[in-house]
Protein backbone atom coordinates (compact mmCIF):
# COMPACT_ATOMS: atom_id res chain seq x y z
CA UNK A 1 0.00 0.00 0.00
CA UNK A 2 1.45 3.27 -1.06
CA UNK A 3 1.20 6.15 1.77
CA UNK A 4 -1.18 8.46 0.16
CA UNK A 5 -3.62 9.70 1.90
CA UNK A 6 -4.79 12.51 -0.37
CA UNK A 7 -6.02 11.37 -4.24
CA UNK A 8 -5.71 15.16 -5.37
CA UNK A 9 -5.17 19.03 -4.27
CA UNK A 10 -8.20 20.94 -5.82
CA UNK A 11 -6.37 24.05 -4.23
CA UNK A 12 -2.83 25.10 -3.85
CA UNK A 13 -2.00 28.40 -3.01
CA UNK A 14 2.19 28.63 -1.46
CA UNK A 15 2.32 29.79 1.62
CA UNK A 16 -0.69 30.12 2.04
CA UNK A 17 -3.86 26.92 2.14
CA UNK A 18 -4.40 24.31 0.12
CA UNK A 19 -7.50 22.25 -0.46
CA UNK A 20 -7.09 18.42 -1.01
CA UNK A 21 -9.71 15.79 -2.13
CA UNK A 22 -9.92 11.68 -0.56
CA UNK A 23 -12.32 9.05 -1.82
CA UNK A 24 -12.52 6.68 0.04
CA UNK A 25 -13.20 3.16 -1.38
CA UNK A 26 -14.55 -0.36 -0.51
CA UNK A 27 -11.37 -1.36 -2.51
CA UNK A 28 -8.84 0.27 0.20
CA UNK A 29 -7.67 -2.92 2.98
CA UNK A 30 -7.50 -1.66 6.12
CA UNK A 31 -11.70 -0.88 5.38
CA UNK A 32 -12.07 -4.69 5.94
CA UNK A 33 -10.88 -5.07 9.25
CA UNK A 34 -12.17 -1.32 10.81
CA UNK A 35 -14.58 -3.02 11.20
CA UNK A 36 -15.71 -6.29 9.83
CA UNK A 37 -19.48 -5.24 8.56
CA UNK A 38 -19.04 -1.72 9.59
CA UNK A 39 -15.86 -0.29 7.33
CA UNK A 40 -15.44 3.60 8.74
CA UNK A 41 -12.12 4.99 8.17
CA UNK A 42 -9.97 5.38 11.33
CA UNK A 43 -9.89 9.14 12.55
CA UNK A 44 -5.99 8.83 12.61
CA UNK A 45 -5.76 8.49 8.98
CA UNK A 46 -8.35 11.35 8.34
CA UNK A 47 -5.76 12.91 10.82
CA UNK A 48 -2.54 11.88 8.46
CA UNK A 49 -4.74 13.56 5.53
CA UNK A 50 -4.89 16.72 7.21
CA UNK A 51 -0.79 15.94 7.58
CA UNK A 52 -0.24 15.30 4.22
CA UNK A 53 -2.41 18.45 2.85
CA UNK A 54 -0.67 20.56 5.71
CA UNK A 55 2.90 19.33 5.44
CA UNK A 56 2.98 19.66 1.31
CA UNK A 57 2.20 22.90 2.06
CA UNK A 58 4.45 23.66 4.43
CA UNK A 59 7.66 21.49 2.39
CA UNK A 60 7.09 23.73 -0.60
CA UNK A 61 6.84 27.19 1.14
CA UNK A 62 10.31 26.55 2.09
CA UNK A 63 11.39 24.97 -1.61
CA UNK A 64 11.40 21.35 -0.45
CA UNK A 65 15.07 22.01 1.67
CA UNK A 66 13.24 21.63 5.11
CA UNK A 67 12.66 18.07 6.12
CA UNK A 68 9.60 18.46 7.07
CA UNK A 69 8.36 16.32 10.10
CA UNK A 70 4.60 15.48 12.13
CA UNK A 71 5.92 16.32 15.44
CA UNK A 72 2.69 17.35 17.67
CA UNK A 73 -0.89 17.47 17.49
CA UNK A 74 -2.81 19.99 19.79
CA UNK A 75 -6.07 19.49 19.06
CA UNK A 76 -8.16 17.05 16.81
CA UNK A 77 -11.81 16.73 17.09
CA UNK A 78 -13.70 14.44 14.97
CA UNK A 79 -17.56 14.97 14.73
CA UNK A 80 -19.06 11.62 12.39
CA UNK A 81 -17.57 8.81 10.72
CA UNK A 82 -16.86 8.11 7.62
CA UNK A 83 -17.93 4.91 4.92
CA UNK A 84 -16.99 3.89 1.93
CA UNK A 85 -18.05 6.02 -0.88
CA UNK A 86 -17.80 9.17 1.06
CA UNK A 87 -15.34 12.11 -0.22
CA UNK A 88 -13.94 14.11 2.29
CA UNK A 89 -12.37 17.57 1.78
CA UNK A 90 -9.67 18.36 3.42
CA UNK A 91 -8.42 22.36 3.90
CA UNK A 92 -5.28 23.04 5.53
CA UNK A 93 -4.20 26.76 6.55
CA UNK A 94 -0.21 28.01 7.70
CA UNK A 95 -0.67 29.15 10.77
CA UNK A 96 3.16 30.33 10.86
CA UNK A 97 5.97 28.91 9.69
CA UNK A 98 9.50 29.73 11.80
CA UNK A 99 13.06 28.09 11.28
CA UNK A 100 12.39 25.57 13.53
CA UNK A 101 8.92 24.36 12.51
CA UNK A 102 5.37 25.11 11.29
CA UNK A 103 1.98 25.00 12.28
CA UNK A 104 -1.34 24.51 10.17
CA UNK A 105 -4.90 24.06 11.11
CA UNK A 106 -7.01 21.88 9.20
CA UNK A 107 -10.50 20.60 8.17
CA UNK A 108 -11.32 17.28 6.79
CA UNK A 109 -15.32 18.16 5.48
CA UNK A 110 -17.96 15.39 4.24
CA UNK A 111 -19.73 17.42 1.61
CA UNK A 112 -21.04 19.96 3.62
CA UNK A 113 -20.63 18.73 7.05
CA UNK A 114 -17.56 19.54 9.52
CA UNK A 115 -16.04 15.86 10.00
CA UNK A 116 -13.18 16.92 11.56
CA UNK A 117 -10.78 19.96 12.81
CA UNK A 118 -6.99 19.56 14.03
CA UNK A 119 -4.32 21.77 14.69
CA UNK A 120 -1.00 20.00 13.29
CA UNK A 121 2.53 21.52 14.02
CA UNK A 122 5.72 19.96 12.35
CA UNK A 123 9.23 20.07 12.91
CA UNK A 124 11.99 21.19 11.57
CA UNK A 125 14.94 18.79 11.31
CA UNK A 126 18.62 18.47 9.57
CA UNK A 127 19.57 15.14 10.84
CA UNK A 128 21.69 13.44 7.83
CA UNK A 129 20.08 10.00 8.92
CA UNK A 130 17.17 11.56 7.54
CA UNK A 131 18.15 12.03 3.94
CA UNK A 132 16.74 8.87 2.70
CA UNK A 133 13.17 9.98 3.89
CA UNK A 134 13.33 12.89 1.83
CA UNK A 135 14.48 12.37 -1.40
CA UNK A 136 13.50 15.05 -3.83
CA UNK A 137 12.58 12.52 -6.54
CA UNK A 138 9.87 11.60 -3.84
CA UNK A 139 8.46 15.29 -3.33
CA UNK A 140 8.48 15.79 -7.11
CA UNK A 141 6.74 12.70 -7.93
CA UNK A 142 4.35 13.12 -4.84
CA UNK A 143 3.53 16.82 -5.92
CA UNK A 144 2.71 15.80 -9.38
CA UNK A 145 0.68 12.86 -8.64
CA UNK A 146 -1.69 15.33 -6.89
CA UNK A 147 -2.06 17.68 -9.37
CA UNK A 148 0.05 20.79 -7.27
CA UNK A 149 1.36 22.09 -10.32
CA UNK A 150 -1.84 21.93 -12.74
CA UNK A 151 -3.90 23.94 -10.03
CA UNK A 152 -1.74 25.81 -7.51
CA UNK A 153 -0.41 28.86 -7.22
CA UNK A 154 2.92 31.03 -5.84
CA UNK A 155 2.87 33.76 -3.72
CA UNK A 156 2.32 36.12 -6.44
CA UNK A 157 0.07 34.67 -8.24
CA UNK A 158 1.68 32.66 -11.19
CA UNK A 159 1.14 29.48 -11.67
CA UNK A 160 2.81 27.23 -8.65
CA UNK A 161 6.37 25.42 -10.39
CA UNK A 162 8.94 23.33 -9.24
CA UNK A 163 11.74 24.86 -7.73
CA UNK A 164 14.51 24.06 -10.11
CA UNK A 165 16.69 23.12 -7.27
CA UNK A 166 14.32 20.16 -6.75
CA UNK A 167 13.47 19.33 -10.31
CA UNK A 168 18.34 19.16 -10.46
CA UNK A 169 18.30 17.33 -7.64
CA UNK A 170 15.51 14.79 -8.27
CA UNK A 171 17.22 14.51 -12.06
CA UNK A 172 20.91 14.00 -10.03
CA UNK A 173 19.27 11.01 -8.36
CA UNK A 174 17.07 9.51 -10.93
CA UNK A 175 18.02 10.76 -14.38
CA UNK A 176 14.41 8.91 -15.99
CA UNK A 177 12.75 11.42 -13.46
CA UNK B 1 -0.55 48.05 28.24
CA UNK B 2 -2.41 44.89 29.85
CA UNK B 3 -1.97 44.07 33.42
CA UNK B 4 -0.42 41.48 35.12
CA UNK B 5 -3.37 39.67 35.70
CA UNK B 6 -4.19 39.98 31.77
CA UNK B 7 -0.92 38.72 30.88
CA UNK B 8 -1.12 35.89 32.93
CA UNK B 9 -4.85 34.76 31.95
CA UNK B 10 -3.52 34.79 28.50
CA UNK B 11 -0.57 33.07 28.89
CA UNK B 12 -2.68 30.03 30.92
CA UNK B 13 -5.06 30.04 28.06
CA UNK B 14 -1.67 29.66 25.38
CA UNK B 15 -0.42 26.79 27.80
CA UNK B 16 -4.33 25.07 28.57
CA UNK B 17 -4.10 24.96 24.43
CA UNK B 18 -0.75 23.86 23.69
CA UNK B 19 0.11 21.25 26.42
CA UNK B 20 -3.52 20.07 26.96
CA UNK B 21 -3.61 20.46 31.09
CA UNK B 22 -6.22 22.21 33.02
CA UNK B 23 -6.63 25.67 33.95
CA UNK B 24 -6.14 24.84 37.39
CA UNK B 25 -2.57 23.29 37.23
CA UNK B 26 -1.14 26.87 35.36
CA UNK B 27 -0.14 28.23 38.46
CA UNK B 28 2.87 30.94 38.55
CA UNK B 29 5.15 28.30 40.33
CA UNK B 30 4.49 25.49 37.95
CA UNK B 31 7.31 24.59 35.64
CA UNK B 32 6.92 23.97 32.29
CA UNK B 33 8.84 20.61 31.67
CA UNK B 34 8.52 18.74 35.24
CA UNK B 35 4.37 20.17 36.05
CA UNK B 36 3.07 20.99 33.02
CA UNK B 37 4.72 18.30 30.95
CA UNK B 38 5.85 20.42 28.70
CA UNK B 39 8.47 18.49 25.97
CA UNK B 40 11.05 20.35 23.50
CA UNK B 41 8.15 20.29 20.50
CA UNK B 42 5.89 22.26 22.63
CA UNK B 43 8.56 25.45 23.52
CA UNK B 44 7.85 25.71 19.27
CA UNK B 45 4.06 25.64 19.89
CA UNK B 46 4.47 27.79 22.82
CA UNK B 47 6.00 30.53 21.42
CA UNK B 48 3.62 30.67 18.35
CA UNK B 49 0.70 31.16 20.86
CA UNK B 50 2.75 34.09 22.89
CA UNK B 51 3.30 35.70 19.60
CA UNK B 52 -0.07 35.65 18.61
CA UNK B 53 -2.21 36.57 21.80
CA UNK B 54 0.03 39.17 22.27
CA UNK B 55 1.27 40.50 19.61
CA UNK B 56 4.91 39.97 19.88
CA UNK B 57 8.21 38.38 17.80
CA UNK B 58 10.52 35.60 19.78
CA UNK B 59 13.25 35.08 18.11
CA UNK B 60 14.72 31.57 18.70
CA UNK B 61 16.44 31.16 21.64
CA UNK B 62 15.53 34.46 22.94
CA UNK B 63 12.90 32.80 25.76
CA UNK B 64 14.53 29.52 25.72
CA UNK B 65 18.60 30.14 24.96
CA UNK B 66 19.37 26.61 24.37
CA UNK B 67 22.44 27.30 22.21
CA UNK B 68 24.37 28.57 25.49
CA UNK B 69 23.83 24.84 26.35
CA UNK B 70 25.54 23.16 23.62
CA UNK B 71 28.54 26.08 23.19
CA UNK B 72 31.69 24.37 24.49
CA UNK B 73 32.80 27.93 26.25
CA UNK B 74 30.02 27.52 28.72
CA UNK B 75 29.55 24.03 28.82
CA UNK B 76 32.42 21.05 30.69
CA UNK B 77 31.19 18.01 32.08
CA UNK B 78 27.50 18.13 31.69
CA UNK B 79 27.54 21.22 34.35
CA UNK B 80 26.78 25.19 32.74
CA UNK B 81 30.13 27.22 33.91
CA UNK B 82 30.31 30.23 35.89
CA UNK B 83 31.19 31.86 32.44
CA UNK B 84 28.04 29.96 30.98
CA UNK B 85 25.73 31.36 34.04
CA UNK B 86 27.10 34.77 33.89
CA UNK B 87 25.72 34.31 29.97
CA UNK B 88 22.28 32.68 30.52
CA UNK B 89 21.70 35.22 33.39
CA UNK B 90 22.50 37.98 31.00
CA UNK B 91 19.86 36.49 28.26
CA UNK B 92 17.39 35.00 30.65
CA UNK B 93 16.65 38.20 32.96
CA UNK B 94 13.09 37.26 33.67
CA UNK B 95 14.08 33.42 35.01
CA UNK B 96 15.44 32.99 38.74
CA UNK B 97 18.69 30.65 37.84
CA UNK B 98 19.48 30.63 41.81
CA UNK B 99 18.24 27.32 41.95
CA UNK B 100 20.09 25.93 38.97
CA UNK B 101 22.80 27.09 39.91
CA UNK B 102 23.47 25.10 42.90
CA UNK B 103 24.04 22.18 40.28
CA UNK B 104 23.85 23.71 36.94
CA UNK B 105 23.35 20.36 35.00
CA UNK B 106 22.59 20.63 31.88
CA UNK B 107 20.23 18.23 31.97
CA UNK B 108 18.34 19.84 35.25
CA UNK B 109 17.99 23.33 32.80
CA UNK B 110 14.88 22.88 30.74
CA UNK B 111 13.25 21.41 34.17
CA UNK B 112 14.00 25.30 35.23
CA UNK B 113 10.91 27.47 33.96
CA UNK B 114 8.18 28.57 35.51
CA UNK B 115 4.84 30.33 34.70
CA UNK B 116 6.09 33.36 36.34
CA UNK B 117 9.36 33.54 34.64
CA UNK B 118 7.12 33.31 31.42
CA UNK B 119 5.27 36.05 32.91
CA UNK B 120 8.06 37.90 33.38
CA UNK B 121 9.41 37.46 30.09
CA UNK B 122 6.74 38.73 28.39
CA UNK B 123 5.62 41.61 30.68
CA UNK B 124 9.65 42.61 29.45
CA UNK B 125 8.00 42.68 26.01
CA UNK B 126 4.90 44.76 26.09
CA UNK B 127 5.32 46.67 28.94
CA UNK B 128 2.87 46.23 31.85
CA UNK B 129 0.49 48.47 33.98
CA UNK B 130 -0.76 47.78 37.71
Amino acid sequence: MRWYWIDRFLEFESGRYARAVKNVSLAEDYLHDHFPSFPIIPNSLVLEGMAQTGGLLVCEYNHFTEKVVLAKVPKAQFYCHVRPGDTLTYFAKIEYVRSEGAMVSATSHKGDILQAEAEIVFAHLNHPSLGSLFEPETFLRMMRLLSAFEIGHAADGSPLRPPPELIKAAEKASPAT
Amino acid sequence: MPTKEEIFEKIRSALVDALGVDEEDVTPQATLVRDLGAESIDFLDIVFRLEKAFNIKIPRGELFPEDILTDARYVQDGKVTELGLAELRKRMPFANLDEFAKNPSVQDFGTLLTVADMCRFVESKVGVTD
